[in-house]
């Protein structure tokens, strides 16, 4: 037999640990169509039946507000897994069961794991499971997913209901609430409902809807004028007799429901008020003058390891291992065999340099997401957003985009994924935007050759004055798309603050893993194939002869032809606009064009005599505006790649590189040209 | 009766009502906010906002924009 289970729960209640226990090296980690939130499937791996596991979005509620409740609710309503399991912080049961009440009203056979039971079991709380499946109408079993403790079982029993509902097709008949509201539902269902174009599958979760006046099953049950006053006497009767608006009082009614029946089953051993470990960590975390600066020194300790020595010293190995190991045993097998030098040189610098242009940075996006996987699952990452909230909800952002603007600094690539940690997708967009203004490490050699030739009593000033730019043109940026493109109802800030948890190294291993995956998988075919279409475009001419002078290669011809565009910014000359082009590769390339088309050959460390052939062409006013531009204008095609991943569209992908290199153009002119104006040269 | 935002931390209330309405007002029920639930204002985020409460036994943090729209006593 083939099953389908799907997992619900809120976030924080142990629910990736549950499935990561379930599925095992089973799982795929994909998209929801349309939207970049993920969807994770596997399979039951110690069972014979085959069992396919989908992992709903983490939401705390099923009313449709956000777009994962909104997925999570079109998955269960459309494709009818055949049971929901949902899972439930045992710790933290009352808020949890809220959203218990709604899954079970789907009318879908519902199983509940009272998750984290060893936690409970320790601070000498007890729960009465018998009374609480009493109570909700379904079968409940205690798991500790973090030990493994109880899996086995809850499927078994999720196994069993899906086998008997398959028979009977029992709905749970639980009434949540009070008389006079199930006698409205019931009329609806009764009356109203028969008579919908639609045909509801569930005849009273469909009444529930249309009285709560939830916007989204109205537009799918296509409800007309007349049905909807009719249901207009139901909900203007109850709102008078609570005096509230119609959600207000199911969500009330909810709540009130659930405390009755957890003040029967629940027995805790204290009551509250001492300390508990979590309030005490939090003392010093979120304390008023400790928290800003442990803030930052956790951050700038994650960006030394991962940009620093371990991080390059991974993408030096990298480096080595594909560019001269792999690279120079394969160009060895080539000369013997005679090949041609265009094959010769598509093989050795177009597909396997391609490829190490993508790979070296998987081992820097691996580290990154192990310490933001500790962060997330240890709890810290929401303190982090409460301490930071003030500040960047000034730029229309929310105190999580700190972490992917700062990464920045260090490479696009993996900050642009580390945005994922953002909820809202546009706060994800906007941050992945204002992310790629701040300079990345890349961009350094071109400072350092400027710099060296053109403010050399300055160098350290000139050099922190571009990184600011970037970070005033990102604030300005954040205020503007705010404004205009990016409008719109800002998500509520209403978060919950989970307790403090040591993360699983299993757990934190899968993460990292499939962030790797992702990467080369979906990320890395763009790379990859833009890198040998620029490969090509730089070693050929339009004539198809292979060229040694990248002036006259089809990239240089193009750059020639819009040399024009960049002479308002003071350095309209080919061999510029050419070495911007080859940026596109990755931005130190820059340098390396200059030196190339300049006559000087590869330019390596010394750079000393490149700085003083560019100053026969450039005037520290023209070098300056070089600079700005460079840290603006389009990012590289790796940074590229990702943030079509990221953003899942062309439309934004496009957007963003578009307005970076229009920004990139107009800082530059105004820098140029109000130079000139104020006597600078 | 006064909004959430006027109580200092250590402060203890009961939930009259919430005002305003969509996406808000409807996370902050889903979250536990409703009437008759006892909230505690545990502390003020080191930048003077958000805050940071306790409710229905967990942590919960707020901006004090969407704290004024809940009443307490």
């Amino acid at each position: 037999m083939h099953y389908k289970f799907a997992l619900v729960g809120n976030p924080n209640c142990g629910k990736t640990t549950m499935f990561n226990e379930i599925t095992g090296s089973t799982q795929y980690v994909g998209n929801w169509p349309g939207v970049t939130i993920e969807k994770k499937e596997g399979k039951a791996k110690k069972f014979k039946e085959d069992i396919k596991i989908i992992d709903l979005p983490g939401i705390y509620s099923l009313s449709p507000y956000s777009m994962e409740e909104i997925i999570a609710r079109d998955y269960i309503l459309d494709e009818k897994p055949d049971v929901l399991i949902n899972i439930i912080d045992a710790t933290n049961i009352e808020r949890n069961l809220y959203l218990t009440t709604q899954v079970i009203e789907l009318g879908i056979p519902v199983v509940v794991a009272l998750n984290m039971m060893d936690a409970v079991e320790a601070k000498g709380d007890q729960i009465d499971i018998r009374a609480l499946e009493k109570a909700f109408g379904v079968p409940i079993i205690g798991t500790s997913a973090n030990k493994g403790k109880g899996i086995n079982e809850l499927l078994h029993k999720a196994l069993e209901v899906a086998e008997s509902s398959a028979l009977t097709h029992g709905t749970s008949a639980c009434k949540f609430y009070d008389e006079q509201i199930e006698k409205c539902i019931g009329e609806i269902e009764n009356t109203i409902v028969p008579s919908l174009t639609v045909k509801a599958q569930n005849p009273r979760w469909t009444a529930l809807k249309l009285l709560e006046g939830d916007e989204k099953a109205k537009e799918k049950l296509n409800v007309s004028a007349k049905v909807l006053d009719q249901i207009k006497v139901y909900q203007e009767k109850l709102e008078k007799v609570y005096d509230n608006d119609m959600e207000t009082i199911i969500a009330d009614n909810r709540y009130r429901f659930i405390s009755k029946s957890i003040s029967k089953a629940v027995k805790k051993k204290s009551a509250g008020g001492e300390l508990t470990v979590s309030d005490k960590i939090d003392k010093v975390v979120t304390h008023r003058i400790l928290a800003i600066p442990l803030f930052l020194a956790v951050m700038l300790g994650i960006f030394q390891i991962t940009f620093g020595a371990i991080g390059s010293f991974t993408i030096d190995w990298v480096d080595v291992l594909i560019n001269e190991t792999i690279a120079g045993t394969v160009s060895g097998w080539l000369e013997v065999s005679g090949a041609a030098p265009w094959l010769h040189d598509l093989v050795v610098n177009g597909i396997i340099g391609g490829m190490g242009s993508m790979l070296v940075f998987v081992p820097q996006i691996m580290i990154l997401f192990f310490f933001l996987a500790i962060l997330e699952d240890s709890g810290y990452m929401s303190r982090a957003a409460f301490v930071m909230d003030r500040l960047l909800r000034k730029l229309g952002l929310s105190g999580k985009s700190f972490i992917p603007m700062l990464m920045g600094f260090g490479c696009s690539v993996p900050a642009i994924m580390s945005a994922r940690t953002l909820e809202n997708e546009k706060d994800r967009r906007l941050t992945i935007i204002l992310t790629l203004f701040m300079s990345c490490g890349a961009k350094l050699p071109v400072y350092a050759l400027f710099v060296s030739a053109f403010f050399a009593k300055d160098q350290a000033w000139v050099v922190f004055s571009i990184y600011v730019l970037g970070i005033i043109v990102a604030v300005f940026s954040g205020v503007i798309l705010k404004k205009t493109v990016l409008k719109g109802e800002t998500a509520p800030f209403v978060m919950e603050l989970p307790p403090y948890r040591i993360p699983t190294f299993k757990g934190l291993s899968i993460h990292m893993l499939d962030r790797g995956k992702d990467f080369v998988k979906k990320a890395g075919t763009i790379i990859f194939a833009a890198a040998v279409v620029i490969w090509f475009a730089q070693s050929f001419s339009f004539s198809l002869q292979m060229v040694e002078d990248p002036g006259n290669s089809i990239m240089g011809t193009f750059g020639k032809i819009i040399a024009p565009f960049f002479a308002p910014l003071g350095f309209g000359d080919w061999k510029s606009s050419v070495a911007l082009l080859t940026g596109f590769v990755a931005k130190e390339v820059v340098v390396a064009t200059l030196g190339i088309l300049h006559g000087l050959g590869e330019v390596g460390e010394d750079t000393a005599s490149l700085a003083a052939t560019l100053q026969t062409s450039f005037t520290p006013l023209k070098a300056y505006a070089f600079m700005a531009f460079t840290l603006l204008y389009m990012p590289c095609v790796a940074a590229f790649g990702t943030i079509k991943r990221e953003m899942n569209s062309w439309k934004w992908t496009l957007f963003t590189v578009g307005y970076q290199t229009g920004v990139a153009w107009i800082v530059a002119f105004i820098i140029y040209q109000g130079g000139r104006l104020l006597g600078f040269n | 009766m006064k909004s959430l935002k006027e109580l200092n931390p250590g402060e203890k209330a009961v939930i009259k009502s919430i005002s305003g309405e969509g996406a808000v007002k409807r996370r902050l029920m889903d979250m536990g906010v409703t009437r008759g639930a006892e909230i505690l204002v545990r502390k003020v985020a080191p930048l003077g906002d958000p805050i940071e409460v306790n409710i229905r036994g967990y942590e919960l943090t707020l901006r004090k924009a969407e704290a004024d729209n809940i009443l307490v006593e």
